[in-house]
């Protein structure tokens, strides 16, 4: 099992405030959270925002649910960088017997776990994920690539913490980009800076960082240290409930990964390039909460007139 | 010890060419070395050479080319 890890004093106010506002619905379970009326209103709003932000791009609109196909996970190597992070489902398999037993014991709340077996499930880990099996199942590219707004789709990463900004559960507010790697690469350099007015605009101390994913083990060192050196991974980070900056969005560039792993290519054979852009909405509106106070009706002028704009 | 390293990056590296083809100055990520890859090539140089790369040497620069790795190889069996 995931290590527990406990939230800052700072981090434990905060999140007793929500609480206590029910901004944030607690659950026996930590990182695991409900909306309440407040959050989810200005949540809505965030999402709007960030459409808004890309609507020119004219993207094309796909959304799907919180689950994979098991075999995807596999297929983009997930479980070597991430196993840490990954969740999969089981389900029942056993006899009447077993059902029985298994009743048993989950009524006592003791382990039930051997009357369980692999599905062909796990939890999403990353909203663009499902995205590059559709685009590969089409065939080759048309030039140029294509756009693809995935929405704000749910994500699971096994890391409960007692910092409200970790959750177990949340919505990455996905974009993706797939062409030629320099089409790619302009595209994410845009919305870097894009990504900083949007949220600088909207009272948000917006800062830009290099990053490297959270890969696992010895291995992972490696893989960071070699992300970091090539900038494939940029984040922006802003203050919610320190001691650092937590990051709220991030533009990462994939290179060949996806499409060598689903074969997408070009007509013609030439090689395409993958990027993806996430906005962590949980965490841009508990950064709002955090700046401008629990009550949204007494927010600036400027910024409830932008994120309430349409 | 080219001769070894040059096995296991014909083994790991997956590059886009033949090892055999390349200087030993030359660069593997030019040749297609993956970050991945080179996850890979680090762990086998460590089982082949019964050594451990510590954290300061986890970057990219260290298997850059077979000099590069030959350099860090012998810099770890000196200490």
């Amino acid at each position: 099992m995931a290590d527990y890890r406990p939230g800052t004093p700072e981090q434990a106010a905060f999140l007793a405030e929500l609480v206590d506002r029910r901004l944030l619905l607690q659950t026996s379970v930590p990182g695991l959270y409900g909306r309440g009326e407040g959050f989810e209103e200005v949540f809505q709003r965030v999402s709007e925002l960030v459409t808004r932000a890309g609507a020119a791009e004219s993207p094309e609109q796909m959304r799907f649910p919180p689950l994979l196909p098991r075999h995807d996970l596999e297929t983009v190597g997930y479980l070597k960088s991430f196993p840490h992070l990954a969740g999969s489902i089981f389900a029942f398999d056993g006899s009447e017997q077993d059902a029985g037993e298994q009743y048993e014991r989950a009524c006592q709340h003791e382990d039930w776990s051997e009357f369980q077996s692999m599905t062909e499930l796990v939890l999403t880990p990353a909203a663009c994920y499902p995205v590059y099996p559709q685009i590969a199942s089409r065939g080759k590219l048309a030039p140029g690539g294509v756009t693809v707004d995935a929405g704000a789709g749910y994500v699971f990463r096994h890391e409960p913490s007692g910092d409200p900004a970790r959750m177990q559960m949340f919505h990455q507010r996905e974009i993706v980009r797939i062409g030629e790697p320099d089409t790619v690469l302009a595209w994410r350099n845009l919305w870097r800076e894009r990504a900083i007015s949007l949220l600088r605009d909207i009272g948000l101390d917006a800062q830009f960082a290099v990053a490297s994913d959270p890969f696992f083990g010895r291995a992972g060192r490696m893989l960071a240290a070699s992300q970091r050196e090539q900038e494939l991974k940029f984040e922006v980070v802003v203050p919610i409930a320190g001691p650092e900056p937590t990051a709220v969005a991030s533009f990462n560039y994939h290179q060949d990964h996806f499409t060598a792993a689903y074969r997408i290519e070009f007509d013609g054979g030439a090689v395409a390039h993958t990027a993806c852009l996430g906005f962590g909405v949980e965490r841009i509106t508990l950064a709002l909460f955090r700046a401008h106070g629990l009550d949204r009706q007494t927010w600036p002028e400027e910024v409830r007139s932008r994120l309430w704009a349409a | 010890m080219n001769t070894e390293i040059r096995k296991l990056i014909a083994d790991h590296a997956r590059l886009a060419v033949d090892v055999s083809t390349l200087a030993d100055d030359a660069s593997l990520y030019e040749a297609g070395m993956t970050s991945h890859a080179t996850v890979n090539l680090m762990l086998a140089l460590e089982a082949s050479f019964d050594v451990e790369f510590p954290d300061s040497m986890l970057k990219r620069s260290v298997f850059e080319s077979v000099t590069a790795i030959a350099g860090a190889l012998g810099e770890l069996q000196q200490a």
